[in-house]
């Protein structure tokens, strides 16, 4: 056991006693709080995959996001009014089932990865990431201009998508199911970096050019884990869409971009626990500072450039040293 | 569509195109010399603006708003660079990105904090108002060519400096070989922050200009960001070169895009949905723009390896 491992135990006690304390004392507020944790942790448990143990630097990872909440906009607008989405030439209609939600947003996303993969990883470095924002904001303003789904004002579903056997619209019944999701993508995430999928990518971030003369091939490699990466975040704007009951081109800005890149960095890079930390603490600042001043940011920014500059391992690579056990 | 509107926006990309120059100037600069990738530029920008509707306020004066939006950015750009900037040279771009977006958030709200969230308005003065008419019977606001103009004598300096003076060669020099530089003598943390400043004060004067049309308020810098990122990435990160004929590209892309997607829609459907469609489409086809020239081109068009 790593020094690590106790620090992510304690995080996942913490994340569980929280909304238990919450839900016994009534707080709803808080609940919902701690849901939003969990589906921003898992949006920076996506781009963890690129980020952390790929070294892509993707700045739009908005896009995926906005895909995901996107799908569940459509899906659930047209089962809304009945409207289906097209009749010809097969009949497709919307859905307020949240398994096919889910399952169309992840393949929305990785389909939107695996073109933007494939284009952007052409570059590297700065253009990397300047291609990344481009597509972006791409689907930002096609979003902003298209009238179809509530274009600059955004949408909303008025009530919560169904899950079988739950009432998602109690909100511990919600919190339980995004926790599970978060689990199940901490799990993979987890499986995925000790793979030898995992570790050949995680070889091509240290050296790309001794992974080739090995054999294997970095940028496949790299459009895998972008594509797998993408539709995490997908999944995560899917859920997001959900908690709000409301999407809006703001999914796809670039400061959603900039605030899923904050989970990772304040947690730490290439931690499993990473983005949970971070997007806890976010939440929590958001919570607190949010209470004090209207101008919070100037804090957070305050904050991530202190970790930027003095805290360069994060939240969980301040507290658990330099050992990494993971990526 | 006639001939004056067309030329009366192909004016308008011009003048778009050169701002996006003085934004891109500044961004290019740094990257080259430095390998920073600024993000906070754009505040640098809303900064220049804020300044020169301030003193505008205060004394009436375009000339004295215009002089305080180059002091404001150039002293704010300095300031940031001894903080912060120069730690984050030897960092990779991820610190660099998430470093100067901190930035960004404390600028934007700390000016929020000071100004408040409405817009500030500065008036263009009386002698630049107005239309004037060009040769061919065009009707153009004098103010808009006043842009291009000075925009136009500032490229030309802006290029006299690199190529023709001592700095110049300094500046040069520090793209070539960084340690180089510093072994012959120069002092090459302060040529980093005049580089830096001087980047500043080009960006801030743009904002002061363009905020004579537009309103002055927080966020504005971030658009124009964006955009002069697509022009650094489509010239080639580095050159000035590029970045010249990645902003007139851009601008004129934009504005022209703008114009003319709805019509040629209106030819294939309905009037209104043409114009939602050729619209939305319209401020897409920068984007596709830059794809396409890094699909082509992965280091844009002037860049090196």
């Amino acid at each position: 056991m790593t020094r690590e491992t106790y620090i992510n135990a304690a995080l996942s006690l913490l994340l569980v006693l929280v909304p238990f304390w919450a839900w016994s004392t009534g707080q709803a507020y808080i609940l919902t709080l701690c849901t939003k944790v969990a589906i921003l942790a898992l949006a920076g448990v996506g781009l963890n995959i690129a980020l952390g143990l790929g070294g892509l630097v993707s700045f739009g990872h908005a896009a995926f996001f906005g895909i995901g909440g996107y799908a569940m906009g459509i899906l659930a607008s047209h089962a809304q009014t009945f409207d289906p989405i097209m009749d010809w030439p097969i009949l497709i209609e919307g859905t307020k089932s949240m398994p096919m939600i889910w399952l169309v947003a992840m393949l929305a996303s990785a389909l939107a990865a695996l073109l933007i993969g494939a284009l952007s990883l052409r570059t590297s470095g700065v253009y990397f990431i300047m291609i990344t924002l481009a597509f972006a904001q791409m689907l930002y303003y096609f979003t902003i201009g298209w009238p179809a789904y509530g274009g600059e004002d955004g949408l909303s579903i008025y009530v919560r998508n169904s899950f079988p056997g739950l009432n998602t619209l109690v909100p511990v019944q919600f919190l339980i199911l995004s926790y599970v999701i978060l689990g199940l993508a901490l799990l993979f995430s987890a499986r995925l970096a000790r793979a030898p999928f995992g570790l050949a990518l995680s070889a091509a971030r240290q050296n790309a050019d001794r992974v080739e003369t090995v054999g294997i091939a970095p940028y496949r490699l790299r459009l895998v884990a972008f594509v797998i990466s993408g539709a995490i975040t997908g999944l995560a704007g899917a859920l997001f869409a959900d908690l709000n009951r409301f999407i809006s081109p703001t999914m796809f800005s670039w400061h959603t971009s900039g605030e899923i890149m904050i989970f990772v960095i304040l947690g730490g890079v290439g931690r499993l626990y990473g983005p949970v930390a971070g997007a806890a603490l976010f939440i929590l600042l958001e919570h607190l500072l949010g209470g004090v001043s209207d101008y919070w940011k100037i804090f957070l920014g305050a904050l991530l450039l202190a970790v930027v500059l003095f805290a360069r391992g994060g939240l969980i690579g301040t507290l658990a040293g330099r050992e990494v056990a993971h990526g | 569509m006639t001939f004056l509107l067309f030329a009366e926006q192909m004016l308008n990309g011009l003048q778009f195109g050169i701002m996006l120059f003085l934004m891109a100037a500044g961004l290019t600069l740094v990257f080259g010399v430095m390998g920073l990738i600024n993000l906070a530029h754009g505040s640098l920008y809303m900064i220049g603006a804020f300044a020169a509707a301030v003193v505008a306020g205060a004394t009436g004066s375009f000339t004295l708003a215009l002089i305080a939006s180059l002091a404001a950015a150039a002293a704010a750009g300095a300031l940031i660079e001894l903080t912060v900037i120069r730690r984050l040279y030897k960092r990779d771009h991820l610190d660099q990105v998430l470093a100067t977006f901190a930035l960004i958030l404390i600028l934007s709200e700390g000016t929020r904090w000071v100004f408040g969230s409405f817009p500030l308005y500065l008036d263009v003065p009386s002698y630049l108002s107005g239309p004037v008419t060009l040769p061919g019977g065009i009707q153009y606001p004098l103010y808009r060519l006043f842009i291009i103009g000075a925009g136009l004598l500032l490229a030309v300096g802006l290029f006299a400096l690199i190529a023709r003076t001592r700095i110049g060669i300094q500046i040069r020099a520090g793209e070539a070989d960084r340690e180089m530089i510093a072994a012959l003598g120069v002092d090459i943390s302060r040529l980093y922050t005049l580089v830096f400043a001087l980047g500043a004060a080009l960006a801030g004067l743009a904002g002061a200009l363009v905020g004579a049309i537009q309103s002055v308020q927080v966020g504005m810098g971030e658009p124009v960001l964006i955009l002069a990122f697509v022009v650094i990435v489509i010239g080639g990160i580095g050159s000035i070169k590029g970045a010249l004929v990645g902003a007139l590209l851009v601008g004129m892309t934009d504005t022209m895009g703008g114009v003319l997607l709805p019509r040629v829609f209106a030819l294939l459907m309905d009037p209104s949905a043409a114009t939602t469609v050729g619209a939305s489409l319209g401020s897409m086809l920068i984007y596709i723009l830059m794809a396409v020239v890094l699909i082509m081109r992965p280091s844009g068009l002037y860049g090196s390896t």
